[in-house]
């Protein structure tokens, strides 16, 4: 049997007898045999790697703490919902160099237990390299550095290993809320304390995020087995966590069962989600979400419970033996307010302050009177320790951990956005005139202003007048409905976030099933819902969606640019309802000018233009 | 750390990489894993009250479908076993063995990953290990069994006679430094860094003096012979429904050995004895209440009315055969006609 193994293992079979016989019977001081020392030295050199990234976690006023894992130089840090929840926005944070820093709370994820933080006062904070999770396997060494029972109160991590235990873990959502799912299991100890904190690899990359453990009757200690929510996962919400919001999970808006004769076939779907406007139905068979293969309805739950509500991503489905490869809109697990409602149920009650019994004081009324004079009295507001300049970085809002840094993300947005074509210097509206050609060679005109959305098209002249007649071109699927999205784009650029109409950033997407993930604005304007899709290093907008009827496809507005092109504007734009592509036009030239008169300022911007044609 | 503790980790260091001749990170247990993860499955039985969990792991020890596993009461019901792609199948109980509380399922399966029960007794206090079960139910379906890794801390008897713990096996057995024997680990596999077996996770124990959990295995070499037997057919236990009833009046029966069984309520109650006759064959050999009736002549008895049965087939001249339980012994015991 053992030759199905490699090499190694026999040898190392034999290595055992010997070493056995030797270091039993040495006398005198041991001594390691060089290929254990090194491999000792290895794993030290992993920790010290690993270290430096790992954060202890402790609550003001003495409230209880865990651990967290240092993801950027700028300071974000990952932990659990269930650890910063009862610190509320506030915490402090030990890093193994000695050093105590305050931390804000960016980001939650009640339902995956994952919280962004920031830690404060360095630009150099070290960090930890990600690994990919999708590559460990069970057997695979591991590492878990925190702060179990709070012991790191000076600082010093603890460190256990072990192994993976299993991969594709998942775990029933306990109580209401928090799902585990296509998480790691270890058995690496992990007790109270450790939550949010890092597994590692054994070269000392970051897994996962420590979560929870199974404790059933021997009490509130390891038993041999942890979960760690996969970074896969983390990489996922990262965006999402970075916009400030309190964030869902996805759904597909359909069950599925996994088929006694084997495959994941629907058992259920709603006919309002867009699973099922692109054809999912009964009894289909589902083959692949997000490029990766299911073969029993956990896969599914595993994939989809990984992902952030709101993402478009790719599906595979076979249906009355036609193989269907479509992109598909995840829905919100939870409506926003069954989110905040459950969320608040899940907070744990406030800690139990230790009160001191009177009777244990009588002997000792120096102390007692000395405590009273101090710390007897709960503190009943912990922000009190905490330094305005912390303060500063946060902001409440329903529905935001921490609207201070959705705003910093929309003023990244605006500036961005003004800084590409058709780049606008100063606030103000403008009108955009657009000429371009079909594909099978028909002018089009367009023009977009306050007054007045028009487009010619061939023969076909459109002018919407109202809202509501925008609303009923998304509706029926138009070509107009490219109108509005380009309307959204030239008003967000004249006007920014603060006057468009309810504005936040929602996270990072894949853009049409694809990555990078794209920055997502979302933006409202009157019943129109509009998401500005950006690329993460070039900023620039790549696609523009608006929605009018929840339930129904959106306008898609896909700016195509040619290749190193990046300053120069579209080439072509693709307005596309579904996934199928309604409307092509190459551009011929797309001027901006400052609204009306003067007739000489329409000149002088004119030539600040860039034709995007200008190859 | 003491000398004896430094050597123990040198030696599973060593064992891990002695054979390496680059000298790089640790290198992932994933092979043996992955071997062992194959041949452990998950068993799924009567439980599921009062903190009994209906679940179990097992091992395969043929490649015809024979799974060993620890003989408890999730096994009072006949037993689903899912194998670790997924398959499941409804399980017989072909063979136990009540003083190693062992049990041996049959599947109807073929070509199947298997461990080979090996005769040495290779194992020794400071081997490394895996222990490969599916604890606590974490793995469903085609999900493989849970892998956690350890040594072995000694190689001992345990000190269960004193009633310091409540097993029936009186043997050697492997005690662990993981904490392997959680709800539902018992009847998995552990095996060596090669992924060959050492031995079978055990019932969770807890020493009644001190309420610690013990964390052990009983050794293969322990378990071979049974399961060689059992594998050869040598044991026939399954109660047979097509052998010979004899007549009432020439066969056994509860009132012929001298027992009242108790109240018979469920579809298999178990066979507890609630009193003994007078001057019965039950008395003179000192059979007691609460005494559990386990086999009569060889065969397995899973409820009252298999132990009916089975004395229906024995000729009332006859002697008989029980192996019970009394306690957390198990017990032979012989009733004489005069």
């Amino acid at each position: 049997m053992s030759r199905e193994f490699p090499v190694r293992w026999l040898c190392a079979a034999i290595a055992l007898g010997l070493f056995a016989n030797n270091w039993v019977a040495a006398d005198g001081p041991l001594k390691l045999e060089p290929i254990v020392a090194s491999v000792e030295q290895d794993r030290i050199a992993a920790i010290e790697h690993a270290m430096p990234s790992t954060v202890m976690v402790f609550v003001p006023g003495g409230a209880g703490g865990g651990s967290g894992v240092l993801i950027s130089p700028d300071g974000y840090a990952l932990t659990n919902f269930h650890v910063s929840s009862p610190a509320g926005s506030f915490m402090r944070c030990g890093l193994s160099d000695g050093n105590i820093y305050d931390a804000v709370i960016v980001g939650v994820d009640p339902v995956g237990d994952l919280a962004l933080i920031k830690l404060l006062g360095r630009d150099d904070f070290p960090y930890a390299e990600l690994a990919d999770s999708r590559l460990a396997a069970a057997g695979d060494w591991c590492m878990v550095i925190g702060n179990p029972f709070l012991l790191a109160s000076n600082l010093k991590p603890t460190v256990t290993w072990g192994i993976l235990s299993g991969v594709g873990r998942y775990q029933y959502p306990s109580g209401t809320l928090l799902e585990y799912a296509d998480c790691l299991q270890t058995d690496a100890s992990i007790n109270p304390g450790n939550s949010g904190g890092p597994i590692y690899d054994a070269q000392g990359r970051l897994l996962g995020v420590v979560g929870r453990a199974s404790f059933e009757k021997r009490g509130r200690v390891n038993v041999g087995v942890g979960y760690a929510i996969s970074i896969n996962q983390a990489k996922n919400f990262l965006g999402y966590l970075h916009s400030g919001r309190i964030v869902d999970h996805a759904t597909l808006g359909a069950t599925v069962a996994t088929a006694p004769e084997g495959g994941v076939r629907v058992s259920n779907i709603l006919e309002t989600s867009d699973a099922f406007r692109r054809g999912l139905t009964y009894s289909a068979e589902i083959l692949e979400i997000d490029g990766r293969i299911v073969h029993t309805a956990n896969d599914v739950q595993n994939i989809i419970a990984t992902l952030p509500s709101g993402w478009r991503v790719k599906l595979v489905y076979r249906n009355e033996g036609e193989t269907v490869e479509t992109l598909v809109r995840l829905m919100s697990v939870h409506r926003q307010d069954e989110l905040l409602e459950k969320m608040a149920g899940a907070m744990p009650p406030p800690p139990p302050r230790e009160m001191k019994d009177p009777q244990d004081e009588d002997d000792e009324d120096r102390d007692k009177e000395e405590s009273e004079g101090g710390d007897s009295v709960p503190q009943q507001d912990a922000s009190k320790e905490v330094p305005n300049s912390v303060k500063a970085l946060h902001e409440a809002r329903r529905g935001f951990s921490n609207y201070h840094f959705n705003e910093l993300a929309q003023s990244n947005f605006i500036d961005s956005l003004r800084q590409q074509f058709p780049s606008q210097d100063s606030p103000g509206p403008v009108t955009w005139t657009i000429k371009g050609k079909t594909a099978d060679g028909q002018d089009v005109a367009i023009r977009v202003s306050d007054e007045r959305l028009s487009m010619v098209a061939g023969a076909i002249t459109v002018e919407p007048e109202t809202n509501a007649d925008l609303y009923d071109n998304i509706d029926d699927e138009t070509i107009a409905g490219l109108l509005p999205a380009l309307d959204a784009w030239r008003r967000m650029l004249a006007q920014g976030p603060k006057q468009f109409g309810e504005t936040s950033y929602l996270g990072t997407m894949p853009l049409g099933g694809e990555r990078p993930l794209r920055d997502c604005i979302i933006a409202n304007d009157g019943e129109l819902e509009v998401r500005f899709l950006s690329h993460p290093q070039s900023h620039l907008v790549e696609a523009i969606e608006v929605f009018a009827d929840r339930d129904r496809d959106p306008a898609e507005l896909w700016l195509i640019r040619r290749p190193n092109a990046t300053d120069a504007g579209p080439s072509a734009i693709d307005l596309r309802y579904g996934t199928e592509s309604l409307l092509r036009i190459d551009i011929d030239s797309w001027q901006t000018s400052a609204d009306e008169q003067p007739t000489e300022e329409q000149h002088s911007k004119q030539a600040d233009l860039e034709p995007e044609n200008a190859e | 750390m003491t000398r004896r503790s430094i050597t123990v980790c040198c030696v599973i260091l060593g064992t891990l990489f002695g054979g390496l001749s680059f000298a790089n990170a640790q290198p992932s247990l994933e092979s043996a894993a992955e071997h062992a993860q194959s041949r452990v499955v998950k068993i799924y039985g009567a439980g599921g009250i009062s903190g009994l969990e209906a679940y179990q792991s097992g091992f395969l020890v043929s490649p015809e479908g024979h799974v060993a596993t620890a003989w408890s009461y999730v096994l009072d019901v006949d037993p689903t076993v899912v194998l670790d792609d997924g398959r499941r199948f409804d399980a017989k109980i072909v063979g136990f063995e009540p003083s190693l509380a062992l049990a041996v399922l049959k599947i109807e399966a073929s070509e199947l990953p298997f461990f080979r029960v090996e005769e040495k007794a290779s194992a020794q206090w400071g081997d490394p290990i895996l222990a490969v079960s599916n604890l606590f139910g974490i793995a469903t379906g085609r999900e493989p069994a849970s892998v956690m890794q350890g040594c072995i801390a000694a190689v001992t008897k345990l000190d269960a006679r004193r009633g310091t713990f409540k097993t029936p096996y009186r043997g050697s057995v492997l005690i662990l430094d993981l904490i392997a024997n959680n709800p539902g680990a018992a009847g998995g596999a552990v095996v060596d860094v090669n992924g060959n077996l050492v031995g079978m996770l055990g019932k969770e124990l807890r020493d009644a003096s001190t309420g610690v959990w013990l964390n052990y295995a009983l050794p293969a070499s322990a378990l071979r012979t049974t399961i060689g037997d059992i594998l050869a057919g040598r044991v026939p236990q399954a109660v047979n429904s097509n052998e010979p009833k004899l007549a009432r009046d020439k066969a056994h029966s509860l009132v012929t050995i001298g027992v009242v069984m108790v109240p018979d309520v469920l579809e298999s109650t178990p066979a507890y004895v609630d009193e003994v006759i007078v001057g019965s064959p039950a008395e003179r050999a000192n059979l007691r209440p609460d005494d559990l009736i386990l086999l009569v002549n060889g065969r397995r008895i899973d409820g009252q009315r298999s132990l009916r049965d089975t004395l229906r087939t024995i000729d009332r001249r006859d002697q008989v055969e029980l192996t019970i339980q009394r306690d957390s012994e198990i017990l032979p015991v012989s009733l004489r006609v005069e």
